[in-house]
């Protein structure tokens, strides 16, 4: 057992440490496409791990995470877009006007993914299993729709993001800063999901996936502590969102569609759900796959759904699973 | 003239209700008996699209192309639950919306790969052209109202075939018993592939009907995907009870909404937002309907088992 684990230290640590190195040399050699892969790598790991925060401790599995990613993504470039015209966001009942500073832009974010992930969780819950996945989808969907008949900031085409989002004291447009507040985004939000994880509440959250009657028993509610866990979970993946609109000057439905909600599933479940380090090797498979099987040949989504049927298939508990051995509780 | 409007617009959700039973009812019917939650559904319906477009155009018969299409979704839907599908029954929903997700990028990819990028086009067949009047003005295509009647009669065979047939009885025991029907003899995972490979046909035969209302193209089986999960949500999934209920409240619930919302919000905003606000809430209604549905009834309109 104290060989497995630290066998998955051990991945962990690799994985960390060559997220970080890859862009570091890509930009010694001149290479910035290799970091903004990296950037791209971090970012979606981060939405991975908010989702896998609600999969793998609290056995949630939404459909409907590409609803918080999508409107942390909107946030930027709704308040990017009012701070270039100089227009308001709001006019009532209070003036609010449009900001490129990235950290009002992340508190927005993170606020409105929240408060987004308290109405549909408090409806969602309500329901077990495949309503569940089939409910959250819906939320999802209507966010969607919601997005696309909104005129003012694009609809279907979406909401260029001109000039990227600024941080104070750094060049935001310089490749590596740019990917270490991704890195710094990422690791902060493993930080959260493992103080979680060993937290009274992340084994609340645990039980309830295990046994609802027991917590129950327990004397503590299931309702309310399942919710609380899919808000943060909404959080993390929402702030996610707001990296990605800045990494690729867009945002759009697309970032909304139950095509990504999908692929932070498969992040999640491609890595190990439930392992700490599930969604970043999941999610940095993903992207290596895509982009280099998407260089060899212009079928690559065939093959790429070929490598996660053989996952699914072959590989239970994911990468981490397959190299560092099956979790204790699996 | 709003008369006949309303009339025709009922009939497009019914007609859009049919079609959908026909997607519900494959789906429903392998998650009653399999407990399989299949998204790949949708590539069969794509795929009976485009085999229809193919042999149509090739024969010349509109009608030769709609059993082929059939034919050759069931067959694709035989293998794939030979290969692939039979490995996920004991799984969590979790891997089968994982596998299932993978296959759709594989069968959509390889229908991208036999029958090219382009959009294809499929006529509708001659004996079906042309309109039927309606009362208080206007007309209304038959070849709706064939699909229409097509689809009930195949709702109605679906019923009888499962209500009545020894393979019918079969099937009921499946979702029952697994283990007990297999003790009796039935050999289950025979039955499991002819379930799934009816449920593939029928998502084929939908694609192609619809093939000649609009363009045969890649993609074009996950929105009404997503509407087909809609509907047995709704319903309840495992009842074809409620599939069909489901599926008629969604297409009524969505063309309706499209077409007399917009309308209804100019009484009370100025026409612009109007506009605006009921063309949204009409893309979002039916998911609307499904939530209203699941907060008042958790397991849907018609719960399986009890």
């Amino acid at each position: 057992m104290a060989d497995r684990m630290t066998r998955e230290t051990w991945l962990n640590a690799v994985l960390m440490v060559s997220l970080l190195a890859v862009p570091v040399i890509a930009v010694q050699l001149d290479e910035p496409f290799y970091a903004n892969l990296a950037s791209r790598v971090a970012i979606l790991a981060l939405a991975g791990v908010g989702l896998n925060l609600a999969i793998g401790l609290g056995g949630l599995v939404s459909f409907g995470h590409a609803a918080f990613f999508g409107l942390g993504g909107y946030v930027a470039g709704i308040a990017a877009f009012h701070a270039l015209n100089y227009t308001p966001v709001l006019t009532w009942p209070v003036e609010i006007s449009g900001t490129t500073s990235m950290p009002v832009i992340w508190l927005v974010a993170l606020a409105i993914s929240a408060l987004a992930a308290l109405v549909i969780g408090a409806f969602s819950l309500r329901t077990t299993g495949v309503y569940f996945i089939m409910i959250t989808l819906a939320f999802a969907q209507m966010v969607y729709f919601m997005a696309i008949s909104i005129p003012a900031y694009g609809g279907e085409d979406g909401l260029p993001i001109y000039v990227r989002n600024t941080f104070p004291g750094l060049d935001t447009y310089d490749t590596l800063t740019f990917f270490l507040l991704c890195y710094g985004a990422l690791a902060l939000g493993l930080l959260v999901y493992w103080r979680i994880a060993v937290s009274r509440f992340g084994a609340a959250l645990s039980m309830a996936r295990m046994n609802e009657t027991r917590l129950a028993t327990a004397g503590i509610a299931p309702f309310p502590v399942k919710l609380t866990g899919f808000v943060i979970s909404a959080v993390l993946t929402g702030m996610a969102g707001a990296l990605y609109a800045d990494l690729n000057g867009f945002v759009g439905p697309s970032m909304l569609s139950w095509h990504r909600s999908g692929e932070i599933m498969i992040f999640v479940i491609l890595g190990g759900v439930g392992r700490l380090f599930g969604p970043v090797a999941g999610a940095a498979l993903f992207v290596l796959a895509e982009f280099f099987i998407g260089g060899l040949t212009d079928r690559w989504q065939l093959f790429l759904g070929l490598l996660l049927l053989g996952v699914v298939l072959f590989a239970r508990g994911g990468l981490v699973g397959l190299i560092a051995g099956r979790a204790r509780h699996d | 003239m709003t008369v006949a409007l309303l009339i025709e617009q009922m009939l497009n959700g019914v007609q859009l209700g049919v079609m959908l039973f026909l997607m519900a009812a494959g789906l429903t019917l392998v998650f009653g008996v399999m407990g399989l939650i299949n998204l790949a559904h949708g590539s069969l319906y794509m795929i009976g699209a485009f085999v229809c477009a193919v042999t149509a155009s090739w024969s010349g018969s509109f009608w030769l192309g709609l059993f082929v299409g059939g034919l050759a979704a069931a067959g694709v839907g035989a293998v794939v639950e030979m290969v692939v599908i039979r490995r996920l029954y004991d799984r969590d929903h979790l891997d089968q919306v994982l596998a299932t997700f993978a296959l759709i990028l594989i069968l959509t990819e390889g229908t991208r790969w036999v029958f090219g990028d382009q959009p294809l086009w499929l006529d509708i067949p001659a004996l079906l052209s042309g309109a039927v009047p309606l009362p208080g003005g206007g007309g209304y295509p038959v070849y709706r109202l064939a699909i229409i009647v097509i689809g009930l009669a195949l709702a109605l065979g679906l019923y009888l075939l499962i209500a009545k047939t020894r393979l019918g009885m079969r099937i009921r025991a499946g979702e029952s018993d697994r283990e007990m029907i297999a003790a009796l003899g039935v050999d289950i995972s025979l039955l499991y592939t002819v379930v799934f490979a009816l449920g593939a046909a029928l998502a084929g035969i939908a694609g192609a009907l619809v093939g000649a209302l609009q363009s045969v193209q890649i993609g074009m089986g996950e929105p009404v995907l997503i509407l087909a999960f809609v509907v047995i949500v709704i319903g309840g999934i495992g009842s074809i009870k409620g599939a069909l209920v489901g599926s008629v409240l969604v297409g009524l619930v969505d063309t309706l909404g499209r077409v007399f919302l917009p309308g209804l919000f100019k009484l009370i905003l100025p026409a612009s937002q109007a506009t605006a606000v009921g063309s949204s809430l009409a893309s979002m209604s039916i998911y609307l309907v499904m939530a209203l549905v699941l907060i008042w009834r958790p397991q849907g309109l018609f719960p399986h088992h009890g």
